[in-house]
């Protein structure tokens, strides 16, 4: 096989003795801002970023830290959308088991496809996952309860823990916001255990982790199946933010967007996929009022992602000299 | 009425058939991406565009410049070669030292661009192609009638994977071709132009996806978006097959496109999906494919 | 005096980070055949790679034929009329036995022709259609050597000819090395075997850490067993 001389790039370690600081302080910034955020943006257009960078942070997980390219996340994504609507209009659930469902459905279609995938490596990994995922796309347009072309419409939001009446946006905000900080504190705790580090050790050299006696095959199914439950995660909010689920939620193209938010902003970096699924949510967002063409744009900012920008936005910004200032640098 | 396993000789005839043209297609493009990753290590994502490209070309070369089919079978794969082997030129060779999911993701990008711009100036809805008039009607071969340019697509597609399979294993540009495989540096060594032969395999691989796309022109009618649920099937031929031989991807692809056919008659509803379900079996039992060398 | 073929000067070359050849400096004469000497890892086969341009992070001076060969792009390298036989012999298992012999390019006149090579070769013509790698060490060697004697080169990179093979065939390929001197052949020889070397080399240079500590023509390697014991280990 052809020389594998720049691999995907990995986190970004800090160096910087006050580093830790000064990341803190970032985080608080950040943790404040969004707190303000509805003052001044729409909570609906701040909800579906916060629902894509948690997207976005769960597919990173298999990406930056495990280094396997999935190209079906769409499945899980779009599939817990369609559990958690289904839950919550038609069996009544409140919203909490509702996305609680949407992440087990999620974790199970992880555990099918993630098995059947692991057994081949590297470029056919991410073409069986995207076979796989699109025999779910024709499940669903045939499933009666997914109610093919139409979708799921008019889901309710429910009352959180039976209390808090989510149709009200800020208090939807504020549950969207804080699912996904514990989504993130999951990554971030998933990441730094034991079981992420060896993920790493795996990730930077599997002929000697499969030699000191790890099961590779089990690690690397175990981090597809988290990646997979928090995608989940995310699928089951944004079909309760927007109140519908849909067929677009499980296409190939849903699957190739969210690959380029983490490219975009920045494999294998803790804060990357929030950048890059801000970015192009609100380049979506911008561009949907206009007649310009999304998917031009889209595959040109790819192209010139991977020939230009393989690090992303965070990843170039730590490699820089401000980052490595701040005492960011990025590993490789 | 005959009739074979319940079912009227005539609609199993009918699906047979269907069953074969679609795997004249599968095993045409799983050909071309075969092709092209063997020597460059990269999934060519953008093969299904290359695909739409060549039909489109050919509808172009017909209304703008009355161009026939006949011709457009030749210039239609030149010219999206040509253009292929630009894009190999300035980009696809940078990314050659890098992790092959990196060809994935480039080619990927190129093509949304590509569909994206003919959706634009296009939109999504399908045009017509007529085909030439030597291959139009039918001929009644007494259980069923065979369309005479459906007969012609097979026998097109097989000549063509013949060919291609030919040059491969038969010629000194094949056999350029399969040593560099192995060991472009020390093929280099010896004075091969090898950056040319893996721009050429690239301008090959996309040539052979715009003849296919020419030959499905006139079934199918010309869409901006014909490649792109084709090639993630193909992609799952290319799985079951196994990336290791251009014969193996030739012979799967017309069985998995036959396979698929008769589904249609037994079992209708399992049509779309029956590929990729053997694709998770073979997975499971024989993971390097059919036909694999690598694991 | 003519100036030498082959001149190479103050080389220097890298994988990647790390530093291998430390200037290195020789020269070959037309149809003369000389012996590289080293222990393993002192960068005698990165010389050979980095004089043909397989390894390309390299400075100095490299002049073949009067060429300047560094900016010369690999694959027009063998055009001027160099030719590598790599350590691991590089045979193709996806080509047969005559693919592989017929594979290299014609760079120039004289080389030898497909009959003359099966005259030297019998075994070769014996089993031409077979894969390449189905034969054995030995004559994959000389398969190795065969197709480099096809295309007309000025001289030869051989590198470990006799590594891993039977002392018949090591006494074969010691005959064809000679037959080839007779013809006019440069050879830039890398051995360890220095008493196969002895039988067919002009001159030795001896290698350790990236550059040569040593040189001296075949007639004084009595006086230099010494040398050659302590720094080979033999």
């Amino acid at each position: 096989m052809a020389g594998k001389s720049e691999p995907i790039p990995s986190e970004a370690i800090a160096v910087h003795p006050k580093a830790g600081q000064i990341q803190l302080g970032l985080v608080a910034l950040a943790l404040v801002a969004a707190l303000l955020a509805p003052q001044f943006l729409y909570p609906i257009f701040l909800m579906k970023l916060l629902a894509f960078a948690l997207f976005a942070s769960a597919f990173n997980l298999l990406l930056g830290y495990t280094g396997l390219l999935s190209f079906g996340h769409a499945t899980f994504f779009g599939g817990a959308a369609y559990f958690t609507a289904h839950a919550v209009k038609i069996w009544g659930w409140p919203p909490e088991a509702g996305l609680a469902l949407g992440v087990a459905g999620a974790a199970v279609l992880g555990l099918v496809m993630g098995a059947i995938a692991i057994r081949r490596q590297g470029i056919y990994f991410a073409m069986i996952t995207l076979a796989l995922s699109q025999m779910f796309f024709f499940f669903c347009i045939q499933a009666s309860f997914t109610h093919g072309e139409d979708g799921i419409q008019s889901v309710p939001r429910g009352h959180l823990f039976g209390l808090i009446d989510l149709h009200d946006p800020m208090n939807m905000y504020y549950f969207v916001l804080a699912v996904f900080v514990i989504g993130l504190l999951i990554i971030w705790r998933f990441v730094n255990s034991p079981f992420g580090m060896i993920l790493k050790s795996i990730r930077e050299n599997e002929q000697r982790a499969i030699s000191l006696g790890y099961s590779v095959a089990r690690y690397k199914l175990g981090a597809f199946v988290m990646s997979a439950a928090l995608a989940g995660l995310a699928g089951g909010l944004k079909a309760l933010i927007f109140q519908f689920a849909t067929l677009t939620d499980v296409t190939w193209q849903m699957s190739g967007e969210v690959i380029l938010m983490t490219l975009l902003g920045g494999i294998g970096t803790l804060a990357g996929p929030i950048f890059g699924a801000g970015l192009v949510v609100t380049l979506q967002n911008y561009l949907a009022t206009s007649d310009f063409p999304v998917t031009i744009i889209t595959g040109l900012v790819f192209m010139t992602c991977v020939l230009l920008f393989r690090r992303g936005l965070v990843g170039e910004f730590f490699a820089s000299k401000t980052g490595r200032r701040l005492g960011f640098r990025s590993g490789s | 009425m005959t009739m074979i396993f319940g079912i009227p000789l005539q609609a199993l005839m009918g699906q047979l058939l269907v069953g074969l043209i679609n795997g004249s297609f599968y095993a045409l493009l799983s050909l071309g991406l075969a092709v092209i990753f063997g020597l460059l290590r990269v999934i060519n994502f953008a093969h299904g565009a290359q695909y739409m490209l060549g039909a489109f070309t050919a509808l172009l070369l017909l209304t703008v410049a009355g161009v026939n089919y006949w011709l457009a079978l030749i210039l239609a794969p030149l010219i999206v070669g040509l253009l292929a082997a630009l894009v190999e030129r300035t980009m696809l060779s940078r990314l050659y030292n890098l992790d092959p999911l990196y060809g994935l993701l480039f080619t990927f990008g190129l093509a949304l661009a590509i569909e994206g711009t003919f959706r634009y100036f296009y939109g999504a809805s399908g045009k017509p192609y007529a085909p030439p008039a030597q291959l139009s009607g039918a001929v009644n071969l007494g259980f069923m009638f065979l369309p005479i340019y459906r007969g012609w697509v097979v026998i097109a597609s097989l000549a063509v994977c013949i060919a291609v399979w030919l040059l491969i294993e038969k010629t000194k540009l094949g056999a350029y071709l399969r040593a560099a495989t192995e060991n472009p540096v020390l093929v280099q060594a010896f004075g091969v132009n090898v950056p040319l032969l893996l721009t050429l395999t690239y301008a090959l691989g996309a040539g052979l996806a715009a003849f296919a796309g020419v030959l499905a022109a006139p079934i199918y009618q010309v869409s901006p978006l014909m490649g792109s649920n084709l090639i993630i099937i193909v992609f799952a031929v290319v799985v079951v097959g196994g990336m290791g031989s251009i014969l193996g991807a030739i012979v799967t692809g017309y069985l998995l496109g036959v396979v698929e056919g008769l589904t249609k008659v037994f079992y209708p509803e399992a049509s779309n999906i029956v590929i990729f379900v053997i694709m998770a079996i073979v997975l499971i039992l024989r993971p390097a494919g059919l036909f694999g060398k690598e694991a | 005096m003519n100036a030498p073929l082959l001149k190479v000067s103050a080389l220097q070359a890298w994988y990647g980070e790390s530093h291998v050849l430390h200037g290195v400096d020789l020269h070959v004469d037309e149809g003369e055949m000389i012996c590289i000497l080293g222990r393993n890892g002192m960068g005698k086969t990165t010389t050979l790679r980095t004089i043909m341009g397989i390894l390309r992070k390299r400075s100095g001076g490299i002049e073949f034929a009067g060429q300047d060969m560094m900016s010369v792009p690999l694959h027009k390298t063998a055009r001027a009329g160099l030719g590598f036989i790599p350590e691991e012999r590089g045979i193709f298992a996806s080509l047969s036995v005559e693919e592989n012999l017929m594979l290299p390019p014609k760079v120039a006149e004289g080389g030898m022709s497909v009959e003359e090579i099966y005259e030297l070769f019998p075994n070769l013509r014996e089993r031409r259609t077979s894969p390449g790698t189905k034969l054995s060490g030995g004559e994959q060697q000389m398969l190795a050597l065969a197709r480099i004697l096809r295309t007309g080169a000025r001289c030869l990179l051989l590198d470990e000819p006799t590594e891993g093979l039977a002392p018949v065939i090591i006494q074969a390929i010691g005959e064809v090395l000679v037959k080839l001197k007779q013809r006019g052949m440069t050879v830039v020889l890398v051995e360890q075997n220095f008493r196969f070397a002895a039988k067919v080399a002009d001159r030795f240079y001896l290698m350790d850490h990236g550059r040569m500590t040593a040189e001296f023509p075949v007639r004084d390697l009595p006086q230099r067993m010494d040398l050659l014991h302590r720094e080979l280990g033999v």
